[in-house]
């Protein structure tokens, strides 16, 4: 009863995630794909809750859904797609795109599953994950500070970015 | 029933990958290739956030924090660069945008 | 008595049955609130407002309530079908579910998780897919126009929002909302005398985040019908009622809680200032008053009867606030109640005396003014909080 529940709840997750990232990519329509792209991520955010990171999954929630999504939203609102959904969906090349995402599958399952062993005997760090919010702003602040600068700047940077592409004439 | 090994986690991280992988590398419309790249770092968060589980450090935690630090940038760019060949070419088909193709 | 619950699921009932309170206690609150916009409206515009059904119009809510339920539920032809379906479901689903998050009194089961107040804002920050989804689905001018200038107007100053969050955040050292107005407790302050600056910076950036006048252009009626829900209409129109309003009762109890003490009443650690402690028999004494008054207006039996029931009641109400037990168990309710109605009536006030905004004057106010200040403010707080630190620094 006490483990039961933790795991059915896992592999429904799985079941959501899975479901959902097969479904996204099959979609015709563009705002259809979204859709069912949050429908996957609400589904990472619950793993996140069901793996103790509560901080991580509020954040992915804030910021994929709320934001990443969003944005994708947006802009396939400004661009027309009617076009691009009543025409051909998959490109030349999707019997080699096939083969190789299947050969990238059986590689990556046959040698999980050889090495599923070995994910045991990974000590702990003698850590705790609680509380969660705490102790990710401490490794944020603390032990990653200039990969967190780092990263700030890539965003400052990405925006800037992202504005100049979008802006129509630059004088 | 002990709790769910980490190789399921492993495990649900490769298939989800995969289908992104599936999805750059067949569709045609560049949004929905930039959605499946959203999928693939997600399947590496999952990963991260699997393992920081197992060994019990927030690590891999903050790391899934970079990544998505990292996705937000890779979209907002992404699209930036969407919305100008829309402008210049009217389309968002992935295949149509050859000019440079020998 | 206690109830004859098994201990599996004993930490997770009291909570489902609140939530299932409020799943029905709220809606009807949420009419009440339309009610005491549409009269503070008529008060400032010099009229009486909804009159007809009850007493001074109090029924009116209901009324409501029962017509739009009764309309045909129209979907228009070409639009996306389910995606039209779906959009009000996300709003109201989104915004109910922050609500139940809300802590509105010490005493009541809410969930006090650890990151409390950044659940709420991802909630609300997925209702915003509603708003984006409705209007694209229903593939009309209008709704896609108010859709994409919702979109843009709700990201830009969710930043803002979230910035003047945090130096109250910083001076509580929790997320947990609960925790939050313990904090104002143990500091002996509210968070609005360390904060005015994020206090102001809150109060616009939450009327922009509710669509509120005079941020109100997607849903501007002169210029885009009625925004991105213009093609919907009975049942789905009112859950997007329903989900904006609850939008505004959540920004308020927010700003209540960060700002204004929660369920505290002003000066809990002063002593001689005790008998703030009987202010809720004076108010519901005082409204018993007044609806007495208004009974002995009235010309009908009815509307007689009617007035006459509801001095009753509040004076009942007022009696039972006599006893210091009852008063204890409702007095975090009653203080909590009365800062969000206060914020609610703050909101309704600006809404009928400010004209709107032009949406480039919008983006200004949001980017070059709200966002770089509510930066500032955190910085100054840090500043301000490590003091000693600075000090020493600056010594060496």
């Amino acid at each position: 009863m006490q483990t039961v529940l933790p795991n059915a709840f896992f592999y429904i997750l799985a079941g959501v995630i899975l479901g959902g990232g097969v479904i996204t990519i099959t979609r015709r329509n563009a705002v259809h794909a979204a859709i069912w792209l949050v429908v996957t991520l609400l589904g990472v955010a619950g793993l996140y809750l069901h793996l103790n990171a509560e901080f991580l999954a509020a954040v992915q929630v804030l910021v994929y859904i709320g934001g990443i999504t969003v944005l994708f939203l947006f802009v396939i609102m400004l661009v027309n797609l009617e076009e691009a959904a009543s025409e051909r969906q998959y490109s030349g090349q999707w019997p080699l795109g096939i083969t190789c995402a299947a050969l990238l599958l059986i590689e990556l399952g046959y040698f999980i599953y050889k090495g599923q062993e070995a994910f045991y005997f990974a000590e702990s760090f003698g850590g705790t994950l609680q509380p969660n919010t705490e102790l990710v702003a401490l490794a944020l602040y603390r032990d990653y500070l200039l990969p967190f600068e780092i990263a700030s700047l890539l965003l400052l940077v990405a925006m800037v970015g992202a504005v100049v592409l979008a802006k129509k004439d630059l004088e | 029933m002990p709790p769910v090994p980490t190789a399921h986690y492993v495990f649900l991280s490769a298939a989800l990958f995969t289908i992104g992988v599936i999805g750059v590398l067949t569709r045609r419309n560049v949004i929905i290739i930039l959605i499946s790249i959203e999928l693939m770092l997600n399947a590496v968060n999952i990963n991260l956030v699997a393992f920081s589980n197992q060994l019990l450090s927030v690590n891999g935690q903050v790391f899934a924090i970079f990544v998505i630090v990292d996705a937000a940038a890779e979209a907002a760019v992404g699209l930036g660069i969407l919305i100008a060949l829309f402008r210049n070419k009217e389309t968002v088909q992935a295949d149509e945008m050859n000019l440079m193709k020998w | 008595m206690p109830l004859p619950i098994p201990p599996a699921i004993e930490p997770y009932f009291w909570p489902f049955v609140y939530g299932l309170v409020l799943l029905m206690v709220f809606p009807l609150m949420t009419g009440y609130i339309v009610l005491l916009e549409r009269k503070v409206m008529a008060d400032i515009q010099a009229r009486l407002g909804p009159m007809r059904v009850g007493p001074h119009g109090l029924l009116q809510p209901l009324a409501d309530a029962v017509k739009l339920l009764l309309k045909e539920d129209i979907i228009p032809a070409l639009t996306d079908k389910w995606v039209f379906w779906l959009a009000p479901i996300i709003s109201v689903v989104t915004a109910l579910l922050a609500i139940f998050l809300i802590p509105f009194s010490d005493r009541l089961p809410v969930p006090d998780t650890n990151i409390g107040l950044l659940f709420v804002l991802s909630l609300t920050s997925v209702g915003i897919l509603g708003i984006i989804l409705g209007g694209w689905s229903s593939n009309s001018n209008y709704p896609l126009l108010g859709a994409l200038r919702s979109t843009a107007q709700l990201v830009s100053y969710e930043v803002a929002l979230g910035f003047s969050l945090i130096g109250g955040l910083m001076l509580a050292g929790t997320l947990s909302l609960q925790g939050i107005v313990e904090a104002q407790n143990e500091q002996r302050m509210w968070f609005i005398f360390y904060q005015p600056v994020a206090f102001v910076i809150y109060v616009i950036a939450a009327l922009a985040e509710t669509n509120r006048t005079p941020f109100d252009m997607p849903e501007a009626e002169s210029e885009i019908v009625a925004g991105y829900h213009t093609e919907y209409s009975g049942f789905r129109f009112s859950l997007y009622f329903l989900a904006e309003y609850s939008n505004i009762v959540i920004v308020c109890s927010l700003m209540t809680i960060l700002f204004l003490g929660g369920w505290m009443r002003p000066f809990p650690n002063v002593e001689a200032l005790g008998f703030i402690d009987y202010f809720p028999v004076l108010v519901f004494g005082g409204l018993g008053a007044m609806s007495l008054l208004g009974a002995m207006r009235e010309t009908g039996l009815p509307q007689k009867l009617g007035m006459g029931g509801l001095a009753g009641a509040f004076f009942l109400v007022a009696g039972v606030c006599l006893i210091p037990e009852a008063r204890a168990a409702i007095e975090g309710l009653f203080w909590f109640g009365l800062k969000v109605f206060l914020g609610i009536y703050t909101f309704i006030w600006v809404r009928f005396t400010l004209p709107r905004y032009r949406y480039d004057q919008l983006m200004q106010i949001g980017w070059l003014w709200l966002i770089p200040i509510a930066i500032a403010n955190v910085i100054v707080t840090g500043f301000v909080m490590q003091w000693d630190q600075v000090v020493r620094w600056l010594g060496n």
